[in-house]
């Protein structure tokens, strides 16, 4: 993996915001902000993304903190996985008493 | 409390009130001219929200107004067709948006304020008049801090950052005295249980505002003689065109809903 390109001067950084809609859940990305720093960027997210009672905790990380696997590289990353069905644990025979799994 | 009478107590509570809804009808619709033209799309939001907020207190509190009033107006009649003279809102809150600095430090100043005042009519023994307060203290509180972060930031910021907020800063403190301006309406309203005198707030509003303004690098302005009125019907030349335009619908089409 590249490093990714620093901010454009002039340009406040890209923050992705990650929200957990409820106590238990887990925080789901969705979406991203520009914020000079971070506690802005927890406030711009705070109104860009929980205006309509969408979540009760926010994380944002900074979006060149984050690495990325290269898409140029999904045939040898993924896609060996497809056939080897018998990594599901589906071959087995439960009882039908047993229920969610 | 009386909730239907004319007599003066209820005179007395509506002016109280209407001070409060008035500057904050009068404030959010001076941050909503924002929408659209924020610096950023993330702080355009931000500032939408805040002016929606403010307009929601306004209108918690024009209700009680309406109900204590016992004229049968209701809030939109309050807002949209009272004349300028009328309006009791702080002359602070209707002067021009003029740049992003003064928008925020005028948030902060005034929402800091707002801040202590909603708590204290927590304890109003009006009980709808707690409960709009206990309401409002919360938005209020994410106003402040979100005003002073940027108030931080652009203080202690760039060359230019901090020349817009100092004069700002300089330019919006004389409108500071009206807040704490000792009135005989605020010591009815204090003696009776209904409200708090706004000048008892002074030194729990500075003890917020004044180690802000000092973290952000800017100079507070000495206090002068000048004192603004708005609170008292008299207002800046600035009233009069922002009611133009808030008020154009419903006298041009007077009834009209959507």
């Amino acid at each position: 993996m590249t490093e990714q390109a620093p901010p454009t001067p002039g340009q406040w950084p890209l923050w992705e915001i990650f929200i957990r809609s409820r106590n238990g859940l887990d925080h789901k990305h969705c979406g991203s902000v520009h914020a000079p720093d971070a506690t802005m960027a927890l406030q711009m997210a705070r109104d860009v993304y929980t205006r309509r009672m969408e979540g009760v905790s926010i994380w944002a990380v900074r979006a060149d903190h984050i690495h990325a696997s290269d898409p140029d590289a999904k045939a040898e990353m993924f896609d060996p996985a497809d056939d080897k069905i018998y990594r599901h644990p589906t071959f087995y025979k439960l009882p039908d008493e047993v229920d969610y799994i | 409390m009386k909730s239907t009478t004319s007599d003066g107590a209820a005179i007395a509570q509506v002016d109280y009130l209407l001070r409060i809804a008035d500057s904050t009808l009068i404030l959010g619709q001076r941050v909503s001219e924002w929408c659209g033209h924020g610096p950023i799309l993330e702080e355009d939001i931000a500032l939408a929200n805040t002016a929606l907020d403010m307009i929601g207190q306004a209108r918690l509190l024009l209700g009680h107004v309406c109900k204590l009033d016992g004229r049968g107006r209701d809030e939109d009649q309050f807002a949209f067709l009272r004349a300028e003279g009328e309006f009791r809102n702080v002359t602070m809150v209707e002067l021009p948006n003029y740049d992003f600095a003064r928008t925020v430090l005028r948030n902060f100043l005034f929402c800091s304020f707002l801040l202590r005042l909603w708590q204290a009519l927590s304890a109003s023994r009006d009980a709808e008049l707690a409960a709009i307060a206990a309401k409002s203290l919360k938005e209020t509180r994410y106003h402040v801090r979100h005003a002073a972060d940027w108030t931080l930031r652009l203080g202690d910021g760039t060359d230019e950052s901090r020349l817009r907020m100092q004069t700002a800063l300089d330019d919006l403190w004389p409108y500071t005295a009206e807040l704490f301006a000792p009135s005989t309406e605020d010591d009815a309203a204090a003696d009776s249980g209904f409200g708090v005198a706004w000048s008892s707030l002074q030194a729990l509003w500075e003890a917020g505002v004044l180690p802000v303004l000092a973290d952000a690098t800017l100079r507070s302005p000495v206090p002068g003689a000048f004192l603004s009125r708005g609170k008292n019907g008299i207002h800046s030349e600035h009233l009069g065109r922002l009611l133009a335009e808030m008020q154009f619908l419903q006298r041009a089409y007077p009834g009209n809903t959507w």
